[in-house]
């Protein structure tokens, strides 16, 4: 399995948008938001991809999208090859197959169920036939919660904030995926427990095979755990490519910034970008990154000569497939 | 002045206790520290180690079950016996305090200007127009533009209501920041911006300045010294940066490793943690307390009470293990580096 999940490695896309736009509000009296406004991206079988932007770049609202929580207003989701259908029957199948992790264990369990019950409750749901005890057991061993029987009337308030999103990946596992989406699965956890739950990740890639999307706004953990990268800034991926290529030698302005105020690279003078995440119901004409960007307020675009360029026409969409791409006009 | 001034926060073995209905359980036990004006000092460890009660004490601001012993001096005077006047006094004045999950304690309802006034107004003593006068100045040191001060928490993004908290701390003037998990819910690019900001102002303000984190590389970049708290005792100090980037005590090695270098190959599909959970400090374990959890644990790890001691000049740690090797973290930190 290892193998076939190297990166690089050809493996089947298991995963994907194309043209994605999603956009709300686009009927009321105020101006439409768009949260994801163009994007194409690929998740192949056994892969572990992170989704990297800050709040209000539109990550979280793209991995809804994939779960099918949202609707696309543009574009379409693909799994195993075919376009996402929203019947109800078909969603249900579907998120039998892809299950998702969110980031606050405590929000994401029932107070009043206990392990058993919580971890238990999709294979009811999905009147999946079999040894229910067995299955959960199974589960929560898989996730790290060992002796798993110890644990089953166990309720969250009496496990650390490490056993439950183990218990919440235990309840993801149980139905056997293919795919888990995780929405900051550790950025809520202490530092120590951090690191266990991410090698929880890569190993539940390396023996089942399963196919990780990550969204998180922390570089570490992707160069932790991801084997790609998608960098996204309002409602767009800027920046992609395999983890080595984009965290070392990251080509977008952005992802530079990004990688210099990260406490840990002290070789990058530090890029603290003005402002706030910009506003998605207005988006920037030209390079949607301009108005923040420090390589053309710093001239390094004027001496290019595309200064131009980058306040008036707009990048086209990086390819979901490929080697290391950025939208930026100085690197096209 | 000719003599050294009194340190602006000094602890001297201070210990608190929570009764609860299991029982007496320690939350501090025996912590020593200093913070001097100009100096930012950061506090590393996580949930439950004693931090956020430790800051709490500060202000005399700890819950009512909480039993403390020893002594916290703010610029001399002793916090805990202090009258109720001069404790009015302190808080705010003398001292303040920017706690965790700030972009929640602002009220909702009142203009934010409105909220940074009220502790001018209530202890200066000022007319309108001076506290609006103060209100612009400080919305300008923390980098808001001034008309601001019209806008309610909800027109403001996550930084910007940072930066009001942070205005508010300063209303007063105090000589002493708490600063409790400041950027936690921040993102990098914000958390940034907030951490330059809290470092300018110490350094402008000649302001001593308390910082709580469980991000030892936070920590590590932003403050001078750092102490590093396990279940309730300093385990090490030192100079931040030094602490970081050699770290002498498993416990702060496993702190400093949590977040990886970017770049670094030992890191890259390697994430690390420590395996086990921060002890019940209702059942510490015996010995060093953190030896159950400890990559390098030997059997006296299991009886000998580790006492801090410095294995280099200006760092002490607390680990039974620093006399047989002093390079014995920094050994094993190289050995788990793939070759």
């Amino acid at each position: 399995m290892t193998a076939a999940a190297a990166p690089g490695a050809a493996t089947r896309t298991l995963l994907e948008v194309r043209g994605l736009s999603v956009t709300f509000g686009a009927h009321g009296r105020q101006r439409p938001a768009r949260a994801v406004d163009g994007v194409d991206l690929a998740v192949a079988a056994g892969e572990i991809v992170a989704l990297v932007g800050e709040s209000g770049c539109g990550k979280t609202t793209l991995a809804r999208t994939l779960l099918g929580l949202e609707r696309p207003t543009q574009g379409e989701v693909r799994y195993d090859g075919q376009p996402l259908r929203y019947s109800q029957r078909a969603l249900k199948a579907y998120r039998h197959r892809v299950q998702l992790i969110l980031q606050d264990p405590t929000g994401a369990l029932n107070p009043r169920q206990t392990v058993y019950e919580s971890v238990a409750e999709g294979l009811r749901i999905h009147r999946v036939h079999g040894d229910e005890r067995a299955l959960v057991a199974d589960a929560l061993a898989r996730a790290g919660i060992r002796p798993p029987e110890r644990f089953f009337l166990s309720y969250p308030h009496e496990l650390s904030g490490g056993q439950r999103q183990r218990v919440v990946i235990a309840g993801a596992l149980v139905l056997e995926p293919r795919v888990i989406i995780a929405d900051e699965p550790v950025s809520s956890l202490d530092a120590s427990i951090r690191g266990e739950i991410l090698a929880l990740l890569l190993r539940l890639r390396d023996d089942l095979g399963l196919t990780v999307l990550v969204v998180t706004h922390d570089l570490g953990l992707a160069w932790n755990i991801a084997d790609r990268i998608a960098v996204m800034y309002l409602g767009r991926v800027v920046e992609v490519g395999s983890t080595e290529d984009v965290l070392s030698n990251a080509k977008h302005p952005y992802t530079r910034a990004l990688l210099s105020v990260v406490p840990e690279i002290e070789e990058l003078e530090q890029v603290v970008l003005a402002g706030e995440p910009p506003d998605p119901t207005r988006v920037p004409a030209g390079c949607r990154f301009h108005p923040r960007c420090p390589a053309l307020l710093g001239g390094e675009a004027a001496a290019a000569g595309i200064e131009e360029r980058c306040v008036s026409t707009p990048l086209a969409v990086l390819p979901a497939t490929g080697g290391h791409n950025a939208a930026c006009h100085l690197h096209s | 002045m000719t003599t050294v001034a009194a340190p602006l926060l000094e602890m001297r073995d201070l210990w608190v206790s929570y009764r609860t209905s299991r029982g007496q359980i320690p939350a501090v036990r025996g912590v020593d520290l200093i913070v001097r004006a100009g100096e930012c000092v950061g506090v590393a460890g996580e949930s439950g180690c004693g931090k956020s009660t430790l800051a709490s004490t500060v202000l005399r601001l700890q819950p009512g079950n909480a039993e403390v012993t020893g002594s916290v001096l703010v610029e001399g005077q002793d916090v805990l016996t202090m009258r109720w006047g001069a404790l009015r006094t302190l808080r705010w004045a003398g001292a303040s305090m920017i706690f965790q999950g700030a972009l929640h304690s602002l009220n909702p309802v009142r203009r934010v200007g409105v909220q940074i006034a009220e502790p001018i107004r209530l202890h200066d003593g000022v007319d309108e127009q001076t506290a609006h006068t103060r209100v612009a100045e400080l919305l300008e040191q923390v980098g808001l533009p001034p008309q601001r001060a019209d806008a309610y928490p909800h027109q403001l993004s996550g930084g910007q209501k940072q930066r009001v908290m942070i205005a508010m701390a300063l209303a007063c003037r105090p000589r002493l920041v708490i600063a409790d998990e400041p950027t936690t819910a921040l993102d990098v690019m914000v958390q940034a911006q907030v951490l330059d900001l809290l470092t300018n102002l110490v350094r402008r303000l000649d302001l001593g300045l308390l910082l709580i984190s469980h991000d030892l590389s936070v920590l590590g970049t932003t403050c001078d010294r750092v102490v590093v708290m396990y279940a309730g005792q300093v385990v090490e100090s030192g100079p931040a940066k030094a602490v970081f980037d050699d770290p002498r005590h498993p416990y702060s090695s496993a702190l400093a490793s949590a977040f990886p270098r970017i770049g670094d190959p030992a890191a890259r599909l390697a994430p690390r943690g420590l395996p086990g959970d921060t002890p019940d400090l209702a059942e510490l374990p015996s010995g060093c307390v953190f030896h159950p959890r400890c990559p390098l644990r030997a059997d006296r790890c299991e009886q000998e009470v580790p006492v801090l001691s410095a294995v280099l000049p200006d760092r002490p740690v607390a680990c039974v293990r620093a006399d047989e090797d002093p390079d014995l973290v920094p050994r094993a930190r190289a050995a788990a580096v793939p070759t």
